[in-house]
């Protein structure tokens, strides 16, 4: 099936706070809660893939938002088109896209806002919002069948 | 650029003037505003410099102060020397934005002109707006007059943009008492000024493309405190950066500067703790006081925050009885300021007796005589040893006295 994890590097999730370790003092804090992107020389990090740049542990790509979910998007590759749609609106860049080529949803960064859903062209839809418990095998064998045109 | 802006050895300026002059001769990059009576002409003079050639600036017009100081701290964060002025109501807008400038640490000048609060609706100056935002983060200079509010106006920048401090700084005066009466003014020329002042030398600019930063990062209950306990001490650390500019300022200019103006308060046996234009009514009261043979003096903290506990608790110690007068209305409370010096004192051993006068609201006047009349107050209570009036009074109120918490009398 799918392997949805394709975005996470190793180096993500590195510097992830656990309770009791990694902690630093008040003095040791970035001032004036300014984070840097990247480490070092960051000029010609533009053209390069997510999972290539060097990212500061500082920066957000390293830290993750899917607590803040209550439902998840489930991509379906069989009905996609690849259309783009959905990486054009995502507001959290979190539609995986390479080479024009849906490849899935970065589960760290997915806020379950419903947009991508609600752009999808296709029919049934590809992307489909599930309960954050529901299994990935269990979302796509409840994919609705193709919608017939209601004659008028 | 248009030709050199001429100047006299000594220049009749109203305080508004000579806070624009400052911002001239800093070469203020960015200007956001939104103008307000009284401060108005602060911006209205920067946006003429700039019309006429004087200095390569903008004015980025803005629909409300909110949006002005959020223009401000964009352009700050872009590594820009930034300037604005506001008063009253619009600074009352501004707070939110004034937490976000100190939180990210930013080196903003803010003028403000003090001005009443509405309502009742009122362009007349007290400090109800000054205490609005003391615990914004801010460091904050009180100018007595005109000279003071070019000078400090100048010293701000120098202060705020230091690499140990990066704060923003308010420099606070009277509305219309200073912003718009007419005083001789000492400048100092462009030349002088401006080497005074320096380049600015930003920390994290956001427009260094080859290093890009985030600016006021969620962080929540994992690092918020930890931010604001550094920030915290970061103002008080600026102590001595601010001694240092004011000495400096004190080799080119001749002009002294502490941060508490003391006056006659070596054998003082009772003073006034005042702000803004009153020090000055309060000086003339206390040289009265002395030719009727009442050793009298006035304490001004002329930095407010960082507040100098430890000065005026020096400044004060050795005196009988303090009035601490505040032009804003308490609102439930005591006088902020009153809380604050009382604070100080109290952990002084001999505890001097402490009296809050509410004055001057909305513009009332408070004369020469309103502050002799506080300081024979002041001697009453120092001769018999203990408060003989109400704890905290106001003073120039219409009608029948107005008074609360009563001292217990024997």
């Amino acid at each position: 099936m799918q392997d949805l994890n394709l975005c996470a590097t190793e180096k993500r999730g590195l510097h992830k706070l656990e309770a009791g370790k990694n902690l630093i003092g008040w003095d040791e804090v970035v001032q004036g809660s300014v984070l840097t992107s990247f480490e070092g020389d960051a000029s010609s990090v533009a053209h390069l893939k997510q999972e290539e740049r060097d990212y500061s542990h500082f920066n957000s790509y390293t830290a993750t938002v899917a607590s803040w979910r209550v439902k998840k998007p489930v991509f379906n590759i069989d009905v996609c088109i690849d259309c783009q749609n959905c990486w054009v609106w995502c507001p959290d860049s979190s539609i995986i896209s390479r080479d024009k080529q849906m490849l899935g949803i970065d589960y760290d960064h997915c806020k379950g806002c419903e947009v991508c859903v609600e752009v999808c062209p296709t029919n049934p839809k590809s992307l489909l919002m599930f309960s954050e418990q529901e299994d990935l095998e269990n979302a796509l064998s409840q994919w609705p069948e193709k919608k017939k045109k209601e004659k008028k | 650029m248009a030709e050199k802006f001429d100047l006299q050895e000594r220049e009749v300026w109203d305080g508004n003037y000579a806070a624009s002059q400052a911002m001239r001769q800093a070469k203020v990059d960015v200007m956001a505003a939104y103008p307000i009576t009284p401060s108005t002409p602060i911006v209205e003079n920067y946006g003429a410099y700039v019309a006429n050639g004087y200095i390569d600036g903008e004015f980025v017009m803005v629909e409300s102060e909110h949006a002005a100081m959020s223009a401000c701290v964009g352009a700050s964060a872009a590594g820009g020397r930034v300037a604005t002025a506001t008063s009253s109501q619009g600074f009352a807008l501004m707070v939110e934005v004034l937490y976000q400038a100190s939180g990210m640490r930013l080196p903003i000048v803010l003028n403000v002109v003090n001005r009443a609060l509405a309502s009742p609706l009122n362009v007349r100056g007290d400090h109800a707006d000054m205490y609005l935002g003391l615990d914004a983060g801010w460091i904050q200079f009180g100018a007595f007059n005109a000279q003071e509010a070019y000078d400090l106006a100048l010293c701000a920048f120098k202060i705020g943009e230091n690499h140990d401090v990066r704060l923003p700084v308010m420099v606070h005066q009277d509305g219309f008492i200073t912003s718009h009466t007419a005083q001789n003014v000492y400048p100092l020329t462009d030349k002088v000024a401006y080497s005074f002042v320096g380049d600015i030398d930003p920390v994290d600019d956001m427009l260094d493309f080859s290093r890009p930063v985030t600016y006021g990062a969620q962080t929540e209950e994992d690092w918020h405190f930890e931010h604001k306990a550094k920030q915290h001490k970061a103002i008080i650390d600026s102590v001595p950066v601010i001694e240092e500019v004011f000495s400096e300022f004190e080799k080119i200019s001749g002009r002294k500067y502490k941060r508490v103006e003391s006056y006659m308060m070596e054998d003082a046996e009772v003073a006034i703790v005042a702000l803004g234009t009153t020090v000055e009514t309060s000086r003339v009261a206390a040289m009265k006081m002395r030719e009727q043979g009442i050793k009298a003096g006035v304490v001004a903290p002329r930095v407010f925050r960082p507040f100098p506990f430890n000065l005026i608790r020096e400044a004060l110690e050795n005196v009988k009885s303090v009035a601490v007068l505040d032009r804003s209305s308490p609102g439930g409370a005591m006088g902020a300021l009153f809380n604050e010096i009382s604070a100080a004192l109290y952990t002084t051993p001999k505890r001097p007796l402490v009296t809050n006068y509410i004055y001057g609201l909305g513009g009332r006047d408070f004369a020469v005589q309103d502050a002799i009349d506080i300081y024979h107050d002041q001697k009453a209570n120092a001769d018999v040893g203990h408060i003989t009036t109400d704890i905290q009074q106001f003073s120039g109120l219409r009608g029948p006295k107005l008074g609360f918490f009563q001292t217990k009398r024997s």
